[in-house]
């Protein structure tokens, strides 16, 4: 496939590896976070981890934005579905996230919900448009990526006068996020996630271009360099990262050139402050409340805000307690330093968010690479 | 003037289904008599009985496999429900070793539903039927109100027998055998996908729904004794069939991805839809695994074969507690290819 494969060769990816090998520094351990589940699933299902020197280690980010759905979020979309007798439109992987009372959209929808998934927002609108008599709630979740389509969508709502269409919005946003992490006591304080630098957002930069991360070389010293979701991107990413570290530089750096620049998309930005304006604060599984770091409908397209016209209370929820996802998606913990994972959380009955979506750090650990953990298993019995 | 004994036969163009199809009365009669004999004929149905009598070798093992089918949409490039009934169900008698004789037919039809298109599928059916050379020689019609189903759903019963010698199970792979591949993955998946309401995209690719048994034949012929594991690898992919056969055998594998064929089309699909190939259903397909002497004779005997054309060897079988089915990946890492978890995309066969 065209575009596509050039990122894939193993060849090249050899060479990168041999280049890695000769430039990391034996006596150093290097511990990258990459932020973006995009990433964590293309480390794992190319092998990537497999081709990085052994004191190169991967620190899974929080950037899966499913995992980092709160449980009362989805408790209201559900609520929407079996209480209100609304349509709730909603992207695959959102459909699976564990919610209270042993529920999730999946088994909601079993329960008589009526919940479709679709594969953009904009199919979300067609629904409302052949169902003029029901209430349409699109639930929208992601990060920057996925809010511009569905600011569109808002818009265009408006435009049609579309009465029975709203969102459900749960837009986050990157750089908060990064900051929250680089801010928490085990970053800064106690040094138990030893950060040396970021993989940083791809989809995400095209978005909101690579300026924004300029505050975290600086203010934080830590280097970011922004990487395609290729699994060469990531190698690239990883070689450039280190040659950062060794030089002692703490920069910006574009691996992702092909389509990301300083600025990112201005159209799509300008859409996305039209139709959202910042929340004061918002929960994220794993981070808890989290200031400034998601995205509410503004008071212009208040008859869109499906938390208004619903008149939808929100209710934070805790995590099961044997859960971890929270220390996963800081880096504080691995997938296999839970004592769940891989028994009573699989992918087919997800405790924690984390063991959702394919992006998330448990679910690409125990689809993708578990084999590893046998050895480590044994030797320790 | 209207002759006598004349019944004004079914309306093929415009009728619908209605309840009394179902009710077991004479308009029931006519909905088999002019629709479904008609197409499927021969003497078992001819004969008019509720059940069809057929003998047997003296002694032969005899393999029998069922399959409903509730495929959406009903239509699909390269196949319809109708033909993917009957391929459904002989392959998996045929994924035995076993000569599918006999096949048996249960429509549940919708109130409402098209006759036109009923008509159809039936059509695709019977002339997927004739062309595997085993007939449908019973059946069964029920009707269900309008809302209670979709369209038509299908069942199909199939019976063949093994020949002697032949024993064909997913418990016998073992470490150091071979894992073949008949052909490219992913086809039928995508060829559905691309005709889902809310996801139709255009696309060249068409379903791979065909019948394997005389490919199986072929293939005993040239290495008897060789074959241990045959599956047709449908819902959840060549991954998750390989997951079965592992776990079934209480062995592990190891898959080269870059042996795995894959449609340039089929690559591309999945790649904007999110989807992996290995877990994209396939019809017409089959995974063999063998012992290592007799790869060669079968990759030559499947490759002689239409169906097998583009056959390969994928990977090896190894001894594995963990029954894990692992991959080489074209990038040079190795990963954990594992069962399917949830659902990739519902209702395809």
């Amino acid at each position: 496939m065209k575009y596509i494969d050039e990122f894939r060769d193993g060849d090249i990816a050899r060479k990168i590896a041999e280049r890695l090998a000769e430039e990391v520094d034996p006596d150093k351990n290097y511990s990258f976070m990459e932020f973006c589940g995009g990433h964590t699933h293309a480390i794992s299902r190319y092998g990537v981890a497999e081709l990085l020197p052994p004191n190169v280690r991967m620190v899974h980010g929080p950037g899966c934005p499913v995992c980092v759905l709160p449980i009362g979020r989805i408790d209201l979309a559900i609520q929407l579905a079996l209480e209100r007798n609304v349509i709730v439109c909603t992207y695959g992987d959102t459909m699976r996230v564990p919610a209270s009372n042993g529920l999730s959209l999946v088994k909601a929808k079993a329960r008589g919900g009526d919940i479709r998934m679709v594969y953009s927002g904009s199919d979300a609108l067609t629904i409302a448009r052949q169902n003029p008599e029901r209430e349409v709630v699109f639930f929208a979740i992601g990060f920057e990526t996925t809010t511009p389509p569905t600011a569109l969508i808002i818009r265009d709502a408006q435009r049609e006068g579309l009465a029975n269409f709203t969102v459900l919005c749960c837009h986050v946003l990157t750089p908060s996020a990064i900051t929250h992490i680089l801010e928490s006591p085990e970053v800064r304080q106690y040094g138990t996630v030893p950060i040396d630098g970021f993989i940083g957002p791809a989809h995400v930069s095209i978005v909101i271009g690579s300026g924004p991360y300029e505050h975290f070389s600086e203010e934080y010293r830590k280097p970011v360099v922004i990487a395609g979701f290729e699994p060469l991107d990531v190698m690239q990413a990883v070689l450039m990262l280190v040659r950062q570290v060794n030089e002692g530089r703490c920069e910006v750096e574009n691996e992702f050139s092909r389509a990301v620049d300083r600025d990112g998309n201005l159209s799509a930005q300008a859409l996305v402050s039209e139709v959202f304006e910042l929340r004061t604060s918002f929960e994220w599984r794993g981070l808890g409340e989290v200031p400034y770091s998601a995205l509410k409908i503004r008071p212009a397209f208040a008859q869109f805000d499906a938390e208004r016209r619903f008149e939808l209370a929100y209710r934070p929820v805790a995590d099961n307690k044997a859960c971890e996802c929270g220390a996963i998606l800081r880096g504080v913990k691995k997938p296999t330093d839970c004592k769940i994972f891989g028994t009573v959380c699989t992918p087919e009955n997800p405790v924690g968010s984390c063991m959702v979506s394919s992006e998330g750090a448990c679910a690409a650990h125990y689809s993708y690479g578990r084999f590893r953990d046998i050895a480590i298993v044994a030797e320790a019995s | 003037m209207v002759k006598k004994n004349y019944i004004r036969p079914l309306d093929l163009k415009n009728g619908r289904i209605d309840m009394g199809h179902g009710a077991g009365g004479r308009a029931a009669a006519q909905l088999i008599e002019e629709l479904f004999v008609a197409a499927f004929d021969n003497p078992y149905l001819r004969q008019g009985d509720d059940s069809a009598s057929f003998a047997l070798p003296v002694g032969a093992r005899m393999v029998m496999a069922t399959d409903g089918h509730v495929v959406s949409p009903l239509f699909f490039p390269g196949g319809d429900i109708g033909c993917l009934s009957v391929h459904g169900t002989l392959n998996d008698v045929a994924m035995s070793g076993a000569q599918p004789l006999y096949l048996a037919a249960s429509f549940i039809l919708e109130e409402g539903f098209p006759l036109a298109e009923l008509k159809r599928i039936v059509n695709s059916m019977a002339a997927a039927a004739r062309e595997a050379g085993v007939p449908v020689i019973t059946g069964d019609t029920k009707v269900v109100e309008r809302g209670k189903g979709d369209g038509v759903f299908i069942s199909t019963t199939g019976v063949g027998v093994v020949a002697p010698g032949v024993d064909i199970s997913g418990i016998n792979a073992r470490p150091g055998d071979v894992v073949l591949l008949s052909g490219t993955i992913g086809d039928h998946g995508v060829a559905i996908m691309s005709k889902r309401e809310s996801l139709e995209f255009e696309t060249t690719i068409q379903s791979d729904t065909a019948a394997l048994h005389t490919l199986v034949a072929a293939m005993l012929q040239a290495a008897p004794g060789g074959v241990r594991v045959l599956r047709d690898p449908t819902r959840g992919g060549l991954a998750t069939t390989l997951n079965e056969i592992a776990g079934q055998s209480g062995v592990g594998m190891v898959l080269e991805e870059a042996s795995i064929p894959v449609l340039p089309q089929v690559d591309a699909a999945c790649e904007l839809l999110g989807l992996d190939p290995l877990y994209v259903a396939n019809e017409g397909k089959l995974i063999a695994i063998c012992s290592p002497e007799s790869a060669d004779a079968l990759l030559l005997a499947m490759r002689a074969h239409p169906l097998g054309a583009q056959a390969v060897r994928i990977g090896t079988v190894t001894e594995d507690p963990h029954h894990f089915v692992q991959m080489n990946t074209r990038f040079g890492g190795r990963r954990v290819v594992d069962w399917l978890s949830g659902e990739q995309l519902p209702r395809i066969c």
